[in-house]
């Protein structure tokens, strides 16, 4: 009995990563693209991102997701798990372009100086003496929105969608033991978002330049 | 001596209605070395920079083997391959050994094989002194070593000319006459060289030609015989003689010498 118990929440788990497999990374594209044109963009545009981002984390992701949900499904025509985790990652690309902005501004002007003083553009600047650095800046705080949009990712099931939350809470109906469905859920999250940290601070090690600050 | 390398014709740089400096005009001739000295804030990094295209100048030309270089429409970042920069500060890229920030140049702006590129950076860090640190990151080597890995980098590009900030003024006493070792070397291999440095040790022994500049203007220039020995004019006089008190002491003890 508690084995099938177990069984059918894990069978959401696939979705939940799924989820966050298809947001996380669109996150980071959109944000990449963005934080090089906030930082690096004429006039109008980072003034534009700017806004992008502010509006974006000035709403409960539910919210969003509710009116991407709609808008993205009224124009075209895509499953809930489709529309929910793109909707995630535009939600996610504001987070993670700030944190991307962050780290490189961090990088200090003087690199970007010498980069140009050797003949390189501005865009091989950026790609191969800021961006390396600023990358590796960006790990810690990366890993927390990581496990943010992991956890976020239940709320997809407002969206119908069979991931984790949606079948402890079945599981929960039918066995008349919530307690028991809601901590299993809970266990397979934190587990989730442990190892994806632990991932990716082993990742953070093995990229560290040796004596720099 | 041969022909110009670089020619600065009357340029002038403004921060808004902050003249930084004004009308300066002067030649480096192949081979040559000329040493820029002065007091702090008269503009003589921002020279630097301004020849280096790493800012603009509001009035003036500047030409680079009689090319005019600040014409509109020059391609600047192939101008920069041309011309050597050296910073205070070194400005060694953090993520990349020694080896690595020499060759970077010649992989990703010269588009070299690996293999080339390889040979050619290993040369540059021997040249300098370090082919043992080429696989040290920056923050593993003193200041010393970054300077010279830095020198090595701007070498690597085969430029007409070296700009030299104040190569020295941010390393430890001790592990100044490394770095002024290696200027000195070159400038003897007949490398076109455009120094501004407080060492008056290297200037006095080293430089073919010395500028005093004060107050965003070229006071006075000339040989460092007469600039050390005659100086004609009281501004230089005064400077060179604060600075020497200032300085003094160290340059009898091996680095530089007098006359």
């Amino acid at each position: 009995m508690f084995s099938n118990f177990f069984q059918y929440i894990l069978s959401g788990t696939a979705t939940t990563v799924s989820v966050t497999l298809v947001a996380l990374p669109l996150g980071l594209m959109v944000a990449l693209a963005f934080s090089l044109a906030y930082v690096y963009g004429r006039t109008p545009i980072p003034a534009v991102i700017g806004l992008y981002s502010t509006l974006m984390r000035g709403v409960p992701p539910i919210v969003l997701l509710f009116i991407l949900y709609f808008v993205v499904s009224g124009s075209v025509n895509l499953s809930p798990f489709w529309a929910g985790s793109l909707s995630l990652g535009i939600i996610s690309s504001a987070y993670q372009l700030e944190i991307l902005r962050g780290a490189i501004l961090s990088v200090s002007g003087g690199q970007m100086m010498a980069a140009r003083a050797i003949g390189m553009s501005r865009w091989r600047a950026v790609r191969y003496i800021v961006l390396p650095q600023a990358l590796r800046l960006a790990i810690p705080g990366w890993s927390n929105e990581a496990s943010i949009v992991l956890k976020d990712s239940s709320l997809v099931y407002a969206l119908g969608v069979t991931e984790i939350l949606r079948r402890a809470q079945q599981l929960s109906a039918t066995t008349q033991n919530p307690f028991l469905a809601y901590s299993a859920a809970a266990l397979i999250y934190f587990l989730l978002v442990f190892a994806t940290n632990r991932l990716l601070d082993w990742i953070a090690r093995r990229t560290r330049i040796p004596a720099h600050f | 001596m041969a022909g110009p390398i670089l020619e600065v014709r009357a340029i002038t740089k403004k921060y808004g209605k902050n003249i930084v400096f004004q009308d300066i005009s002067t030649t480096v001739n192949e081979g040559e070395t000329v040493v820029v000295i002065g007091p702090s804030g008269t503009g003589k990094s921002t020279l630097l920079r301004c020849i280096n295209l790493l800012t603009r100048v509001d009035r003036g030309q500047i030409y680079l083997d009689g090319r005019e270089i600040t014409a509109p429409g020059t391609d600047e970042d192939e101008v920069r391959q041309h011309i050597g920069m050296v910073f205070q500060n070194f400005l060694l890229f953090n993520h990349l050994t020694a080896l690595d920030n020499v060759q970077i140049g010649l992989r990703r702006v010269k588009g070299m094989p690996p293999e080339t590129a390889y040979q050619k950076a290993m040369a540059e860090l021997e040249r300098v002194g370090l082919a043992d640190r080429a696989g040290h990151y920056p923050g593993q080597l003193s200041g010393g070593q970054q300077q010279r890995v830095a020198i090595a980098r701007a070498l690597a590009m085969d430029p007409r000319i070296m700009l030299f900030d104040e190569p020295t003024s941010a390393l430890d006493p001790e592990l100044i006459g490394e770095v002024l070792e290696v200027m000195r070397k070159l400038a003897l291999e007949g490398m076109t060289m455009l120094v501004v440095t407080h060492e008056m040790g290297f200037a006095r022994e080293v430089a073919d030609r010395i500028i005093f500049m004060e107050g965003g203007r070229i006071v006075e220039e000339g040989p460092p015989e007469i600039m050390f020995g005659a100086p004609q004019n009281a501004r230089t006089r005064e400077f060179l003689w604060k600075i020497t008190e200032l300085y003094g002491k160290h340059e009898g003890q091996g680095r530089g010498n007098p006359g």
